[in-house]
């Protein structure tokens, strides 16, 4: 169809258009059906960049069936009257005429005829006026036309009234010239064949040359999510460092690995129920080990391991409630814990990328799961100086040079650190994780040996893969309201190479 | 003291239920100005919301002491009974009244429950029935401090007896300096219902003695110790080189409540060091990284599943029952799901024991993109289970939908194929091998469902969905879902 007579008309059209054509302009010019431009416009399309169609919705006003029957032969009142002889006709016969009884109240109501009831033979209707105006004829007429624009609105709401006129709305294409317009369209393009090759008949045939500009045909293969693309990147980091990965399947936690073996007393605010979610089945954990539960119990409430303790009555019932575990902290609490069973100590580096649970206030970064980034080195006679040192090399990796440390506070590191990196794009510090030693209240009561000291650090998954990646709203990225055309889309993870250009978002 | 005796304040056996510590001091002869006044309940706020955890372990209260004559009853009595006129306002209300009232108080309706359903509320005396205060509610209007007030009478009531005191050092500690005799703290004596008095507040100084070569080793820097005692003493800790030369005694006041370690001196000799001047290091610790089994072969098979052209997502963990139940046709006591205690809304009311809603519910969401659409996701999900040590364990699930015009049950049947290929799970009954078999279940189209067995126990299922489970999930067009365990395969 590309190469019909209409496709052709169309190029030509357009050449000596200014700005564009429309479709059903068109169409009525020609004298053709909208549907054959249509179709013309569509294959001219499939040919590449030679137009551009716009998609346009317009109304136009035209004339029902029972309207075009009036436009040809008048409306019905016009010809009740015209059927009116000198002497007048009897109503009874008036009303058995096609137009009889729609046209007699029209008539009358426009006074063009009268009923005389006390003729002899009954009513009979007579002309009032000799001749009359069928305005609703020549207004429909001016639609058949085409210039229903004569017609002032109350006109127009009358037909309309009448269903004689209605309002019909036309998909029309606003036609303009593409990047490649010629007036000339080209035949199918030849492409190479198996029967060119063996014949080498290619050697004789024209090929048109190739449209570079135009984008090739995506690959159909599947995608990886961003985020998890971040944290294999994430994990390939914390291998190349040596560090083995912690087992951080399971979601539910008791108190007691989540906040009491760390050293977080009882009566925090974080342990509230408003910021995390506790659980009314299963509601408690039957199993804890009780020797350590003891030592435990007697840190927090009268202090030992050189430490003076939180002196406050400490609650096996409130160390079993379970919840969803609000940091991985508590996957390293257990596996520091069977670090320290083993005889004798061996140094370990462990990390952990998994989701945690809050009971926060949720907005555009904050949603109630997220996932941590979790590193820890247990050795002897480590210092705050090795903690900022691997904190270096971790972020180097990162592609984050330029870091700044300042005091901070957990309830159970001492000292704490939150680490900074100055950002290019937003020209400030911003921070990009917190750190710091285990307390001795935490460590000791486990069972490792006094000089060992463990330095530990943490930071979110979503927050780097956010700045990454240009994303603003969390829920874009995380859970099911994705955009699955960013996922499409996004670029292999590379955390160490310059920020790329900002990524087009495009609405899913 | 003017007439030679400390205000007394006695604790009655009735706070015992309810909230049965108290202490108290005195400022004499302090000096408000308007700066001074405000920071003194600016002070009592802050306390009031961290320490205090809330008002829920201490509550303050601050009196003009020239209103009032001791000595002082704290008890607790039935809140019909209580009938005083509280802080800035004109009229006295029962107890009951109050409670009404605070209820639209965006201050104090949060620290109505502290005592709202206890049968007696805590009310404190003085000797001619005028009601200081309301604890941990509202003072009273008679006793309010002002900036001309002279003589401030400090009460700390609550459940934690440490805190209380800590709570009173505090104040005190920091607005002594206004007194007339500068830095000079009045006593008051409290008696608690057993007879047994103390005087407060306890101001205790305590000395620690921590080896100065113990902080260089764990800051990381190598410092004299006599540079070291005066590190600590600009960060208000007086410290001075004792003994053998090596040691450090060092005074911690009681506005330091938070050193209960030497680690805790160790942070403040580190903060006055200043972090970005301490040399960074790497340690020496050599070790061999191992990976998390389950962990390495999720990777490995999620880059297989989009190489076989199915798309990953990432989807919430938590959601509603209707979501694992209801919406699959099952019923939520069969699930041995995990459930949430007071979950905010729905979507909070269990912990899924499928992937597959998450997916579904990742497609409704996605509806204006072409089709067909695949979809995959490798992660955890969580069942009751009484043999772990809290009850409940997560088992890692790989779950792929395919939603098309036409449902494509032999394009999710190629995957489960492809996944036992890359996993080397030969096909056949023999051993270690999979099958599958025609199973049926309330999710699935009859007749268009199996079971698949591998390695000798059932690893899940795949098949055409129920309609019903297209529409409870706001779709419109035939899909099909595979979902395994894939822990057997480790």
């Amino acid at each position: 169809m590309a190469d019909g007579p209409v496709a052709e008309v169309l190029l030509r059209q357009l050449e000596a258009a200014d700005g564009g054509l429309d479709s059903a302009d068109l169409a009525a010019k020609l004298g053709v059906d909208h549907q054959a431009v249509v179709g013309a416009v569509k294959s001219l399309q499939a040919l590449g960049e030679i137009i551009e169609a716009e998609l346009r919705s317009t109304k136009r006003w035209e004339l029902t069936a029972e309207g075009e029957e009036m436009a040809r032969e008048g409306s019905h009142e016009a010809r009740v009257f015209r059927s009116i002889p000198q002497e007048g006709l009897a109503q009874s016969e008036l009303m058995r005429l096609p137009s009889g009884k729609v046209g007699f109240s029209k008539a009358m109501s426009n006074k063009w005829i009268r009923v005389d009831k006390s003729a002899a033979d009954g009513p009979r209707v007579f002309r009032v006026v000799d001749s009359v105006e069928d305005e609703v004829h020549r207004r429909l007429q001016l639609v058949q036309g085409g210039q229903v624009e004569k017609l002032g609105e109350k006109e127009r709401s009358e037909l309309r009234k009448r269903k004689l006129l209605t309002e019909v709305t036309l998909k029309t294409y606003w036609v303009s010239k593409g990047s490649a317009f010629s007036t000339s369209i080209s035949k199918q393009e030849t492409e190479l064949s198996p029967e060119m090759i063996s014949s080498g008949s290619w050697r004789d045939r024209p090929f048109k040359p190739y449209n570079f500009l135009a984008h090739g045909v995506l690959p159909d293969g599947g995608h990886l999510h961003p985020l998890l693309k971040v944290r294999t990147q994430f994990r390939q980091i914390f291998l190349e460092m040596g560090f083995t990965e912690m087992p951080t399947d399971n979601f539910i936690e008791s108190s007691f690995w989540n906040f009491d073996a760390l050293f977080q007393p009882q009566q925090h605010p974080a342990r509230d129920q408003h910021d995390t979610f506790f659980l009314r089945d299963p509601a408690e954990a039957l199993q804890l080990p009780m020797d350590y539960v003891h030592r435990v119990k007697r840190t927090h409430s009268q202090g030992g391991y050189g430490s003076q303790g939180y002196k406050y009555t400490w609650k096996l019932e409130e160390a079993r409630k379970n919840l969803l575990r609000t940091h991985t902290t508590s996957a390293s609490a257990r596996a520091l814990y069977r670090l320290a069973q083993k005889k004798p100590f061996t140094p370990a580096k462990y990390f952990s990328i998994d989701r945690v649970f809050r009971n926060e206030t949720l907005d555009a970064t904050h949603l109630a799961e997220f996932h941590q980034i979790e590193g820890v080195v247990a050795d002897h006679g480590l210092t705050l100086g090795h903690l900022m040192g691997i904190l270096r090399e971790f972020f180097t990796k990162l592609g984050i040079t330029q870091l700044r440390f300042k005091p901070a506070y957990n309830p159970y590191t001492e000292p704490s650190m939150e680490v900074f990196s100055y950002h290019q794009g937003l020209k400030k510090w911003v921070e990009v994780g917190n750190s710091g030693l285990f307390r001795p209240e935490m460590l000791l009561p486990m069972g490792l040996p006094e000089n060992v000291s463990v330095i530990a650090w943490g930071l979110s998954l979503e927050r780097p893969t956010m700045i990454k990646y240009g994303i603003n709203n969390i829920r874009e990225l995380v859970g099911h309201k994705v955009n699955l055309q960013m996922v499409y889309d996004g670029p292999l993870c590379r955390l160490d190479a310059e920020p790329g250009p900002p990524q087009t978002q495009g609405a899913a | 003291m003017p007439n030679g005796e400390i205000q007394k304040l006695i604790i009655t056996e009735e706070t015992a239920k309810i909230r049965p510590y108290a202490v108290a001091a005195v400022l004499r002869n302090i000096k408000f100005t308007k700066d001074r006044y405000d920071s003194f309940m600016e002070l009592q706020e802050k306390l009031h919301q961290n320490i205090c955890r809330k008002r829920a372990l201490v509550a303050i209260g601050t009196h003009d002491l020239d209103t009032l004559s001791g000595p002082f009853t704290y008890t607790a009595k039935r809140p019909s009974d209580i009938k005083f006129k509280p802080l800035n306002k004109t009229k006295e209300y029962t107890a009951c009244e109050l409670m009404n009232i605070y209820k639209t108080d965006n201050h104090l309706k949060h620290y109505l429950h502290i005592i709202e359903n206890k049968p007696l509320y805590p009310v404190i005396y003085d000797s001619n029935g005028v009601i200081l205060s309301m604890p941990p509610i509202i003072n009273g209007n008679h006793s309010k401090i002002t900036v001309n007030t002279k003589n401030v009478f400090i009460e700390c009531t609550g459940t934690d007896f440490t805190k209380a005191k800590i709570v009173l050092d505090v104040i005190v500690t920091m607005f002594s300096e206004y007194c007339e005799n500068q830095f000079m703290v009045e006593a008051a004596e409290v008696v608690f219902p057993n007879g047994k008095s103390y005087t407060f507040p306890e101001l205790a100084y305590r000395k620690e003695i921590v080896r100065a070569d113990l902080i260089n080793k764990k800051v990381g820097i190598r410092e004299t110790p006599e540079n070291i005692a005066k590190l600590l003493t600009r960060m208000c800790l007086k410290s001075e080189v004792i003994g053998d030369g090596n040691q450090i005694e060092i005074e911690i006041p009681p506005t330091r409540a938070d050193i209960i370690h030497a680690c805790d001196i160790v942070e403040d000799a580190a903060i006055a060091y200043g972090y970005n001047n301490i040399q960074m290091t790497l340690p020496k610790t050599y070790t061999i990284a191992n990976q998390f089994p389950l962990n390495k072969l999720t990777e490995l098979l999620r880059h297989d599943m989009a190489a076989a052209g199915f798309t990953e997502v990432l989807t919430f963990a938590l959601c509603s029952q209707e979501d694992i139940a209801d919406k699959l046709g099952l019923d939520i006591s069969a699930t041995e799901a995990v459930h949430i205690s007071n979950p905010k809304t729905a979507e909070f009311q269990v912990a899924r024991t499928t992937l597959l809603p998450g997916l579904l519910k990742t497609i409704a969401a996605n509806r204006k993109m072409p089709l067909p659409l695949k979809l995959f996701e490798i992660s955890d999900i969580v069942v009751k289970d009484s043999s772990r040590d809290v009850g409940a364990r997560n088992y890692r699930h790989l779950c792929a939908v395919y939603y098309n015009k036409n449902p494509g049950f032999e394009i999710i049947h190629g995957l489960l194929d492809r996944v036992m290929q890359l996993l080397n799970v030969p096909p056949g009954e023999k051993k270690g091998g999979y099958v599958i078999k025609a199973s049926e279940g309330p999710a699935f189209f009859p007749g268009r469902c199996a079971e698949i067995f591998a390695r000798g126990q059932s690893i899940g299922k795949l098949g055409v969905l129920h309609p019903d489970v297209i529409t409870k999930f706001e779709l419109t067009m035939p899909c099909s879902s595979l979902e395994i365990n894939i822990e057997p395969f480790l």
